[in-house]
């Protein structure tokens, strides 16, 4: 089994919001009401059934010099995926050609910031997605077997099983999955499971204009974007730091296969500082049950002998 | 630019990527602020105060860049004696009258020279004066007087250091609200990065260019790169970024009343009868490139009048219209408005929501007899008389709307074959891909049957100058059972051929004004080359070098960087091996380089004109811009510009200021319409409108909602119309984030939702506090989503070089709650409510506002 | 008549076959999810075209099947957007083939309410007949305004048609709209670009 899946860096996105329509493009997606929610940029405010990549704005008070930085020669976009499937695909290039060399400096020459216009403040902005987890809630609360783990490590909610009966939204620890009102049904990204299988970059990385949405085989984005929080770090990002990159530093998900790079709280995101899947709680429960049951036992036994012995 | 062209804005990231400083300077924080290292908030209409400033910073502290600046402008070059300064003349320039508020620009010349025909900009403003002269002006342009030394205190570059030199930081302080360490620090990072080894780049859009004073914003940053050397060289230059697929293309190839293909000027009412050796006169430069001017309108005359165009009948050329002044779009809405024009023909494009004072432009639809539209769907101009904000109050009658209205349902460019010129110029053909669905049509198809339709009423019907209907060529061979005419065939003709064998041109260099060649646009010429849709070309940037030539083809002579001339040195060798671009191969003895040099291919560096040379001869081997007379980039504009040679602050039309820097508080000689239905408020410090407004694109819409307000997708992420205001003003004004509020001019009233934000923070300016209110425009009373257009408050008025609208800076009032039972606009309305009284004499009129009666909620069709 | 199921269907067989022994992989897949490939897969004919929004001019991929678009993405080959697009861009399938666009000529006769649909080459000749009309009535061979600036200066022209264009227009077809309009004198032709 491959291990793909996104590497979404928040301090490259611009809140385009290309994602979210490169995605109802492809999976001819309808809308999703047509509020002004008075929030920022954004209007379609979380994910749902029919909106599989949502943009996130948050207006901060606080800096953040690290927007927009250095990606270490990544190309995003169509090129993301040229390592991976060289066939059919142009290979990833350098935008510089034969004869000239790079201009790249060693620093940048810019001066310190000195007085910032709007004191201390950054609008970040995030796209979230469905994270298929290694460890799945949904997947494994599906009573169906609708969910399935694909030959590429997403996790893909095949709609002519599912019977709609809503296990898997409950059983999101970050409130991806969400039934359509119209059919039923749960929906949720497929991480372009159909693209994928054709050797096409699912179409939110595709479309992305500043490669914030990266694609690729999970263990090469984990190197970038270790690389990225490293540089950031350099660059006196001190709060950059990725989340659910792996097991390690998401025990409750196992991992996500749709990793962030961050430069707060996952709360100011809207994302939960410590998802847990719920079934990774069913052992615990059944034993908490059994021992439940075993205390009832022993008292109701324990009332019969005494009972007797009054 | 990450906000309205966020792909092109994957370059900026790439550059910064590549160690390069991204500064944003907005009044507002946008999605490009987010992620660029410097955010400078500006207060609108200010922009020449803080690009003048930063022209200052560069002469005063010796940071221009010397060599590029004294070879390649024209530093050195003295200008006339009777030359007078806005420094002496408290604002205004010489040659200015007060009655037309118009400048000559005879005291402009430079010295010794008889007026110089610019490369771009208003050529007949010599042609009006030099109408019946014998001698050609400019003529003398190689006996011009220069001081190398820069020291004499009439060469342009004294008058420049003169000119800039009140634009001192504090002064950009207190005019444009930027703190002065900020401002320093744009100053000294532009410099920094700028010189041999580094480039640096403006990009603008609009909002540089939609003020009473925008083309001036631009002679400003003009003026910047030339002094830094970042003209015509990588990394450099001045990028527009332009709002429509093919903008430029409407430009080059014009639907515009002033010129005709290739930016040659339409002929002018002052030309005699058999006018064409006189037009050639007045608008042809003896010097430079544009000295080659008669073979392309030579050429353009045979393309359109075919075998009727003889040397005898001067090409057809009297079969042309002339102007007789300006017949830009205000001005033909206003006269529309006065009942004098009877048909409008509207193809793609939703005047009422995305011009100026829709009210106004409705009122212009309503008298006229015919209008036709052409569009996807019926936008607010094709339903005008049933869905616009009167009908619905009642005040207007759609009985009474004389008007007929044909509506035609447009091809989508995926149903039609075409070229678009995108913003570098670079023209990209689309395929295509499959037939238009019903009645849809392309507009080229539109055209070319309105045109035989046309021909066929003509030829034997009689009518006022008939001859030039009959003898226009219409012959483009048709496909289909639509017959559709071949776009291929149309380029073919752009792209120029000759006479005799129909064999298309490899470029312009190849036309001639003997009749033997045809040419509809000579600056397009070679796109045709070799009988190749040059267009259509689609190598791999992956299969070629970083310019990636053989993508499209960009007009000149699929030239992708303009003067790059400019990128060697005097010498002919590049100003740095990381910046090499093209240079002077002496083996060859031509010049070579990754670009298709912009040059004359074997002129050497140390060429220099014999005396009494002309036309191209008079072109030094060190003289990068061709197409001005004397080969020099212009610091200071001795003509083509109508108020003034030097970019001067002036404030916009309505401001909250009065002009900080000169005692002439806007552009003398801006257009104004004094009209009931147009009224203005006063210059600066209307008590009744208070605040600065400014309008702008979002990510999510495109322009005046054609294109996105039908379209799920798009209106979901942003449904509404909405107002983008501070937390101070939100709390001074009672508003509250979520909630509506109305926004009044003098023009009309709209209502929207409350957007408060961190991102937009008032301005401190002379110890005052400044509001801005943002207003996005794409919204109006049609569409799957709604909401009232911003354009609707927005007077017109207009510079007076190109015509285009101040929409980027003007004042409003704004308070909480929906609009009110009179909603107010300029054009209607029964009963005049009293305005509020004025504390001091108006400076200007100010026509009465009106009321009207409520608005009642808009069902749609449907 | 339907398939009889094979015993190599069964689930727990596939189960057993393929080692998924949780069941949540491959043996749970419906044959639907089995053969799932991209629609862009079955096209009949890829063409390549660009953009129509803004003017950075990025590159399209619109994809053909039975005479229907069924996808519009970024071409990967284009040095200007390297297969990328913005929110815009990605819509443009929804632009194309959305229900919003009107499909008929209408026309409104003067002074009425609704819109009357009439057929396509009875709406030219009628905007022919009126172009015509319009341009005849208020031609001026020269200026006839005593008052005028320019009074007897010969012009060849009308200022009773105008038109406005939008800058979505190809170059061919603004070519021949300003042909057109020269050659009928009309000079107040006007384009989104003043804009």
């Amino acid at each position: 089994m491959q291990r793909m899946g996104f590497f979404t860096d928040t301090t490259l996105c611009i809140g385009c919001k290309a994602c979210e329509v490169a995605c109802k493009q492809w999976n001819q997606l309808p809308d999703d009401g047509f509020h002004f929610t008075g929030m920022s940029y954004d209007n379609t405010g979380m994910l749902g059934a029919s909106t599989w990549r949502h943009v996130a704005f948050v207006e901060r008070a606080a800096e953040l010099p690290g927007q927009g930085s250095p990606r270490d020669g990544v190309e995003g976009g169509a090129r993301a995926f040229g390592e991976l499937f060289p066939a059919g695909q142009p290979g990833p290039t350098s935008l510089l050609g034969h004869d000239i060399q790079p201009t790249h400096l060693e620093t940048p020459v810019a001066l310190g910031p000195t007085e910032r216009a709007l004191g201390k403040f950054s609008w970040l902005m995030l796209s979230d997605v469905c994270k298929h987890c290694e460890r799945a809630g949904c997947l494994e609360a599906c009573p169906t077997g609708a969910i399935v783990r694909t030959e590429f490590g997403s996790v893909y909610v095949q709609p002519d099983v599912c019977n709609g009966c809503g296990y898997c939204v409950s059983a999101c620890p970050f409130g991806v999955v969400d039934r359509r009102e119209e059919d039923g049904r749960a929906w949720k990204c497929t991480l372009c499971y159909d693209r994928l299988k054709g050797g096409m970059v699912p179409a939110c990385a595709k479309a992305c204009p500043t490669a914030s949405i990266q694609f690729g085989e999970l263990e090469d984005l984990r190197a970038r974007a270790r690389r990225c929080v490293e540089q950031l770090h350099a660059r006196g990002v001190a709060e950059a730091h990725l989340y659910g990159e792996d097991a390690a530093s998401q025990p409750g998900t196992e991992g996500l296969h749709a990793f962030f790079l961050l430069c707060d709280r996952p709360e100011v995101y809207n994302l939960p500082p410590d998802p847990v899947v719920p079934t990774a709680k069913v052992v615990r429960s059944w034993r908490s049950m059994a021992a439940g049951v075993l205390s009832l036992a022993a008292l109701a036994m324990g009332a019969v002998f005494s009972a007797r012995r009054a | 630019m990450a906000e309205c062209h966020p792909v092109a804005f994957r370059w900026v990231m790439e550059a910064k990527n590549r160690g390069a400083t991204i500064i944003h300077v907005d009044p507002r924080f946008t999605r490009t602020s987010a992620v660029a290292d410097l955010h400078v908030p500006i207060r609108p209409g200010s922009d020449i105060a803080f690009l003048g400033g930063l022209v200052r910073h560069v002469i005063e502290n010796e940071r221009w860049f010397k060599e590029y600046v004294l070879h390649y402008t024209n530093a050195s070059t003295l200008v006339g004696e009777r030359f007078r300064d806005t420094e002496d003349l408290e604002g205004l320039f010489s040659g200015f009258d007060s009655k037309s508020n118009s400048y000559d620009p005879e005291t402009w010349s430079y010295d010794g020279v008889d007026g110089v025909v610019p490369a771009a900009g208003h050529k007949e403003v010599y042609a009006e004066k030099g109408a019946g002269k014998e001698s050609l002006h400019g003529a003398n342009i190689l006996e011009r007087k220069t001081d190398p030394t820069l020291q004499d205190p009439r060469c342009v570059f004294q008058i420049l250091k003169r000119h800039f030199s009140r634009y001192t930081p504090e002064v950009v302080a207190e005019t444009c609200g930027i703190p002065e360490p900020l401002f320093l620090e744009v100053a000294e990072t532009l410099c920094r990065n700028s010189g041999r080894e580094r480039t640096g780049a403006f990009c603008y859009a609009v909002g540089w260019t939609q003020h009473s004073v925008g083309v001036q914003y631009i002679r400003t940053a003009s003026i910047l790169q030339l002094l830094l050397g970042n003209i015509g060289r990588p990394g450099g230059g001045i990028m527009a970024l332009r709002g429509h697929a093919s903008i430029q293309g409407s430009t080059d190839i014009p639907t515009l009343f002033d010129l005709l293909p290739g930016y040659l000027p339409m002929p002018h009412s002052l030309l005699p009868d058999r006018g064409l050796e006189q037009y050639v006169k007045n608008n042809r430069s003896p010097s430079g490139w544009w000295s080659e001017m008669p073979k392309y309108v030579v050429s353009l005359l045979k393309a359109w009048f075919g075998d009727a165009a003889t040397r005898e009948n001067d090409w057809g050329f009297d079969l042309l219209p002339r102007l007789s002044g300006n017949h830009s779009h205000m001005t033909t809405v206003s006269e529309m408005a006065d009942g004098k024009v009877k048909g409008y023909l509207v193809v793609g494009e939703n005047p009422t929501v995305g011009s100026m004072h829709g009210s106004l432009h409705r009122k212009g639809l309503r008298k006229l007899d015919w209008l036709v539209v052409r569009d996807f769907a019926l936008t607010e101009t094709a339903e005008f008389w049933r869905t616009a904000p009167e009908i619905a109050r009642g005040e207007v009658r759609t009985e009474d709307i004389q008007t007929e209205v044909f509506f035609f349902p447009a091809a989508a460019h995926t149903e039609k074959d075409g070229s678009f010129t995108n913003t570098q110029r670079c023209l990209q053909w689309h395929h295509r891909a499959i037939e238009p669905p019903g009645d849809c049509r392309s507009d080229l198809w539109f055209v070319y049957h309105l045109g035989k339709r046309l021909k066929r009423l003509y030829a034997d019907a009689p009518g006022p100058n008939a001859e030039a209907i009959r003898a226009l060529t219409w012959d483009y061979p048709t496909k289909g059972k639509d017959e559709d005419p071949d776009a291929e065939a149309v380029l073919r003709e752009v792209n120029g051929f000759t006479i005799r064998d129909g064999r298309p041109v490899a470029g312009f260099k190849e036309l001639t004004d003997d009749g033997a060649t045809a040419c509809g646009c000579w600056i397009y010429s070679g796109c045709y080359k070799d009988g190749v849709n040059q267009p259509a070309r689609r190598r791999p940037q992956s299969e070629q070098h970083w310019v990636a030539p053989e993508w499209g083809w960009s007009w000149p002579a699929n030239r992708r960087i303009l003067y790059n001339r400019a990128s060697a040195d005097p010498e002919g060798r590049p100003w740095s091996e990381r910046k090499r671009y093209v240079w002077w191969d002496a083996e060859k003895g031509a010049w070579s380089g990754y670009d298709v040099p912009d040059f004359i291919p074997d002129r050497p560096p140390s060429y220099r004109p014999p005396p009494g040379a002309e036309g191209l001869a008079t072109l030094s081997g060190d003289d990068p811009f061709i197409m001005q007379a004397d080969g020099k980039g212009w610091l200071f504009a001795p003509s083509g510009l109508l108020d003034g040679p030097l970019p001067t602050h002036y404030e916009p039309e309505e401001s909250v200021l009065e002009n900080p820097l000169y005692p002439q508080q806007c552009n003398p000689a801006r257009m104004e319409w004094h009209r009931a239905d147009n009224p203005y408020h006063r210059a600066f410090g209307d008590p009744r409108f208070p605040y600065v407004v400014t309008t702008y694109r979002l990510t999510e819409h495109h322009t005046a909602g054609g294109m996105s307000r039908w379209l799920s997708w798009l209106s979901e992420l942003q449904p509404e119309m909405f107002c983008e205001i501070s937390r101070e003003l939100a709390a001074e004004k009672g508003l509250a984030n979520g909630r509506w509020a109305t926004i009044t001019t003098a023009r009309g009233e709209i209502e929207c939702r409350v957007l408060v934000t961190e991102r937009m923070k008032p301005l401190r300016v002379k110890g005052r506090t400044l509001h801005t209110i943002g207003l996005p425009y794409h919204w109006s009373y049609v569409g799957r989503v709604r909401g009232d257009p911003a354009n609707e408050l927005i007077p017109f008025v207009a510079d007076p070089n190109v015509s285009i609208q101040e929409s980027k800076a003007l004042t409003a009032n704004i308070r909480a709650g929906r609009h009110s039972l009179g909603r107010r606009s300029a054009t209607d309305g029964l009963e005049l409510r009293q305005p509020e009284p004025p504390r001091a004499p108006p400076p200007r009129d100010l026509p009465g506002i009106r009321t009207a009666h409520r608005h009642p909620p808009t069902e749609p069709r449907k | 008549m339907p398939k009889l199921p094979v015993l190599s269907e069964w689930p727990v067989a596939r189960q057993l076959v393929s080692g998924d022994t949780s069941g949540l992989g491959a043996s749970a897949m419906s044959e639907r999810t089995r053969e799932l490939v991209p629609r862009t897969a079955s096209a009949d004919r890829v063409v390549r075209s660009i953009c129509p929004y803004c003017a950075v001019g990025c590159g399209q991929l619109v994809y053909v099947k039975d005479e229907r678009i069924v996808d519009i993405e970024g071409d990967p080959d284009s040095p200007m957007s390297q297969g990328c697009l913005c929110p815009k861009g990605a819509a443009t399938f929804q632009l194309v083939t959305g229900s919003h666009r009107e499909q008929h000529v209408l026309y409104r006769r003067p002074g009425g309410r609704e819109w009357e649909r009439i057929p396509l080459a009875r709406a030219m000749d009628m905007v022919a007949e009126r172009v015509k009309r319009s341009r005849d009535e208020t031609f001026e061979e020269r200026i006839e305004d005593p008052g005028a600036k320019h009074h007897g200066a010969r012009v060849r022209r009308t200022l009773g048609v105008a038109h406005l264009g939008g800058a979505t227009l190809d170059n061919e077809e603004n070519y021949l709209l300003k042909k057109l309009y020269t050659a009928l004198g009309v000079v107040q032709v006007e384009n989104q670009a003043r804009i």
